[in-house]
């Protein structure tokens, strides 16, 4: 093979996620194959051993959740993957991971749901499980790629994401994305930017797990290296031990919601194309923002002012930003594949209704289903 | 917009069409310079249920990765035939395997009608490889991708040691339509 042929590759999305958790220093996963999330399994299985790190087949995924939780406090960066009914299986886990705190990657691989539902066919359905899956109010942060690239580019930022703010970080992709061969240029090791936790370089004999300080995130200490401490569910205080103390359960709840708050311009992402001018906007993520930009492409050979906003983070929410967008814009067009879990926000964000396109059939939305809609505003 | 050319194979399950969509995928991609998509349908069967391989080959970005005016349908099935061939473009060209598709679908396309699975046993000596006849087939029929380009890909991407009868049986397809249109 020549050099060029080494970066540039046929890949699917499952294997750019699986590629690009390893560039990104995860070297622990625990997980349960699940359709249609299990290639990211079984190319991690291959090549964990292969740089030294550990892959796991748990019996389900409550405990896979729970393994990657533990690697992770061992300072390991740690990933799982699955699908819907294991993502439904693995929210207390989560919850438990974003109150303690503990850095770690979740890929839900959307499939048609609920319950067992469409196995094989793609669906966005799980845009609220995502950000309110798990019980109590909580820190969360969800992305969603729509490319093999962006899959790639996403996985690493969604590691990032996780080790800065010590906040769980769930990549949504679908069956489209997860399954579509798709060329892919390998970006340069050396143009990447890899984020890792900042750890406390306090004398274990003193170090608090949960001390406050400016940034709000604590400094962590990976267990094995010296460093004891109590790490609970249970709402606690500075020491990692419980507490009913209002005072100190004020203060830890305030914290963990100000982390997600304080830093969301930072967190939050999007693209957009053809705005500038637009009197129709297209909110999209993940696949069916493929089908979106067909659309908005199409619809601009025509003369008809369309423009598209990509959504690459979902939660936290850009409310103020498409807020802002909404006195310019004479009507939002919201595709996916539910019935309208993002069309709900984007109609909070401009505070008017919005014109939904959705499919649940197990079916990607077609450009044409999107143009329709488009050209029944624009006359 | 710039050039897209929309692929669909179509049949049963376990006839190779995936594998199939795969090497053309990356043919265009990594051989051709072009860029390239190729998805997949599938029911939860391993084998027997349809299946459904899909390549978009572009010289721009592919935004939208699905087949949805086709310029070429492959049916392995006659069952594929009947729900597909509504969806094919003006001039779009429809290859079926005469062995399994007998009602010929009428319409504003090109027909090539041939015994691939046939010719897979008995000119290559194994219907195991009638995918990649086929695939030789839409080669020579579609000249979207080149010959040298899927040769390289077949190469990279079938299993070691039948990569002799891979190529063999993707010559013999390229060949036959050759032949015909001659």
């Amino acid at each position: 093979m020549t050099e060029q042929n080494v970066k540039v590759k046929l890949m699917t999305g499952n294997e750019a996620c699986a590629e690009a958790a390893i560039v990104a220093g995860m070297r622990f996963f625990g997980g349960y194959p699940i359709t249609p999330s299990s290639e990211i399994a079984e190319v991690l299985a291959h090549r964990l051993p292969e740089v030294g790190g550990v892959f796991v087949q748990m019996e389900d995924e409550l405990a896979s959740m729970a393994t990657i939780i533990g690697a992770s406090l061992a300072g390991v960066k740690s990933m799982t993957a699955t699908s819907g009914p294991g993502f439904s299986l693995m929210q207390e886990n989560i919850g438990y991971a974003s109150m303690t705190e503990v850095p770690c990657v979740i890929i839900n691989v959307q499939r048609g749901g609920p319950s067992t539902g469409l196995p094989t066919l793609p669906a966005q359905a799980d845009v609220m499980q995502a950000r309110w899956g798990t019980h109590g109010d909580h820190s969360i942060i969800v992305v969603a790629p729509s490319t093999v690239r962006e899959t790639y580019d996403w996985t690493i930022k969604a590691f990032n994401l996780t080790e800065q703010y010590r906040i769980p970080v769930v990549v949504l992709l679908d069956e489209v994305i997860a399954h579509v061969n798709e060329k892919m240029v390998i970006p340069e090791p050396k143009t990447i930017t890899i984020i890792d936790r900042k750890r406390s370089t306090e004398s274990p004999d003193t170090y608090q797990p949960y001390r406050q300080n400016d940034s709000d995130i604590p400094l962590f200490a990976d267990f094995g290296t010296g460093y004891r401490y109590n790490v609970t569910g249970l709402s606690h205080d500075e020491t990692g031990f419980p507490t009913n103390d209002p005072q100190k359960i004020n203060v830890l709840y305030s914290r963990l919601s100000r982390k997600l708050e304080r830093y969301q311009d930072q967190i939050i992402e999007y693209k957009t194309e053809y705005l500038e001018d637009a009197e129709i906007c297209i909110v999209a993520f993940g696949s069916s923002a493929r089908s979106a930009y067909r659309a908005v492409r199409l619809a601009r050979e025509q003369g008809i002012k369309v423009g598209m906003f990509q959504l690459f983070v979902i939660w936290p929410f850009p409310y103020k930003i498409l807020g802002r967008l909404a006195s310019q814009i004479k009507a939002f067009i919201v595709p996916e594949m539910n019935l309208g879990q993002i069309a709900h926000e984007v109609s909070c964000a401009i505070k008017s209704d919005v014109i939904k396109v959705n499919r649940v059939d197990g079916n990607l939305i077609t450009p044409k289903e999107i143009l329709e809609r488009i050209k029944n505003v624009s006359v | 917009m710039g050039f897209r050319f929309e692929f669909r194979l179509s049949g049963a399950g376990g006839q190779g069409l995936i594998l199939a969509g795969k090497i053309l995928a990356e043919a265009a991609a990594i051989y051709d310079g072009k860029n390239a998509t190729q998805s997949q349908s599938y029911g939860p069967e391993a084998r027997g249920g349809s299946s459904r391989s899909e390549v978009i080959v572009s010289d721009e970005e592919i935004d939208y990765p699905k087949a949805v005016n086709i310029d070429l349908l492959l049916c392995f099935t006659q069952e594929a035939c009947d729900k597909y061939s509504r969806d094919i473009n003006k001039n779009g060209i429809l290859l079926i395997d005469s062995g399994f598709v007998t009602n010929v679908p009428k319409g504003d396309f090109r027909i090539y009608s041939l015994p691939i699975t046939e010719i897979a046993e008995k000119e290559v000596g194994k219907n195991l490889v009638a995918n990649l006849v086929a695939l030789g087939m839409i080669t020579a029929l579609t000249k979207v991708v080149s010959k040298e380009a899927v040769e390289s890909a077949i190469l990279s991407r079938v299993p070691k040691g039948t990569e002799e009868l891979n190529i063999n049986a993707f010559n013999i397809g390229f060949d036959k339509v050759t032949a015909q249109s001659k």
